[in-house]
């Protein structure tokens, strides 16, 4: 079989050679040498017998690809059972594993001023990871624009060539963005703000944020984001945001690692202003998530944020 | 078993009903509504396990955004991407021997 099929190859390979050289011309450029191999490759495809060992490959190729992937699956199956098998009850603490979870439990008050122990993890235990997860975004909008922005002339955005419904226009999304756009501009702010009291922070608020501006521009229109949200504005926004995260944190982490006094307030614990650093970074979070989520819609949707 | 025991059942054998109906989907604008549905019931599940900042955030960002830009890809796919594969399994065979006619 596997002799037959290479006999078969190299045979056709000699007849590639054979071909070029009674179609191309010494003259030929790259494109004629290029339509030349197309119409040799078409010439292959025609024949039955390339035809079915094609097939024949197939075949195989899917069922050795249907037979691993239930396999794999299978055996993914049973390794998370296995573990899943052997975790602590829900809700019951292993006194083995959880010496962390515990010492951030009894201490997290004490040493970060936050009431939220979920936020003086993600924010003061772990901030590194948040900052991190903060890029990770940003990037991710850097990304965005690189594939889909659609360059500076196109001011109209005729380029887009779906964007034929103008939602604006339509009356029920104008009525009910006019009730309930304040309503999921001040939640959001209320968890950005709150986040180191209540469930919440950055994350969740400036997602609320992001997607009551998507309402905003879909329900008014972009004109009335564009007011707020120009391109430059975005990117000072963000790099500000970002800028400021990294300088705070990398100046806690270096009087942390050199036993210095930490000079940053904690506040009362419950405060509003209590908890070190977690309310600006918070702050500086949801800015970052808001500015990329708004950013991600304007792109998909026409192609740039703002005028540029 | 209390009513929140029944509950709670309910929303995890709808969980794994829309993770498997995702993947089942031909078409692609259902596929993204299961998985709307999907996100919305793990929020659910999130704040009954007593964590509400991941149901807000799962709300927000599973339900909402991703949604939203997925159906912004699906317009900028065009008109292509909604037809059902079933369709143009239909359509193909006279397409190749319109083809062959030709030739």
């Amino acid at each position: 079989m596997r002799d037959r099929l290479r006999a078969w190859y190299n045979e056709e390979l000699s007849g590639m050679e054979e071909f070029l050289n009674t179609e191309e011309r010494p003259d030929a450029t790259r494109v004629e040498r290029k339509s030349a191999v197309r119409r040799w490759q078409e010439q292959l495809l025609a024949n039955p017998e390339m035809q079915r060992e094609i097939q024949i490959r197939q075949k195989r190729y899917h069922t050795l690809y249907r037979v691993v992937a239930v396999f794999s699956c299978i055996l993914f199956i049973a390794v998370m059972l296995y573990v899943i098998a052997h975790f602590p009850r829900f809700g019951f603490e292993n006194p083995r594993a959880d010496v962390v979870a515990r010492r951030y439990l009894d201490e997290g008050l004490k040493e970060t001023g936050a009431v939220n122990i979920v936020a003086a993890m993600i924010l003061d235990y772990r901030a590194f990871d948040t900052l991190g997860e903060s890029f990770v975004l940003f990037t991710a909008l850097v990304c965005a624009t690189i594939l889909l922005r659609m360059g500076t002339r196109d001011k109209e955005g005729t380029m887009c060539p779906v964007n034929t419904f103008n939602t604006s226009l339509d009356n029920i999304l104008n009525g009910v963005g006019f009730f309930l756009i304040p309503c999921i501009l001040v939640f959001g702010v209320y968890i950005v703000l709150n986040g180191h009291l209540s469930p919440g922070g950055g994350f969740s608020g400036g997602t609320i944020l992001g997607s009551a501006l998507i309402i905003l521009s879909a329900a008014c229109g972009f004109k009335t984001t564009d007011r707020i949200f120009t391109y430059k504005r975005l990117n000072i926004l963000s790099f500000a945001a970002l800028g400021f995260y990294s300088l705070s944190k990398g100046f806690v982490f270096f009087v942390g690692a050199n036993g210095m006094h930490n000079p940053i307030p904690k506040g009362i614990p419950g405060a509003i202003l209590s908890g070190g650093l977690i309310l600006p970074l918070n702050i500086a979070v949801g800015l970052v998530v808001a500015c990329t989520m708004y950013g991600f819609y304007s792109l998909f949707e026409r192609g740039r944020i703002g005028h540029a | 078993m209390t009513l929140l025991e029944v509950f709670k059942i309910i929303l995890l054998i709808l969980l794994i009903v829309c993770a498997i109906g995702v993947n089942l989907t031909k078409r692609l604008l259902p596929a993204i509504i299961i998985f709307m549905a999907y996100s919305t019931i793990m929020a659910v599940v999130w704040a009954l396990l007593e964590s509400p900042d991941l149901a807000v955030t799962e709300a927000a960002v599973g339900a909402g955004i991703t949604s939203i830009l997925f159906f912004l890809t699906l317009r900028r796919l065009g008109r292509e991407a909604l037809i059902d594969p079933a369709d143009e399994q239909e359509e193909n065979p006279e397409a190749d021997s319109a083809q062959e006619g030709d030739s």
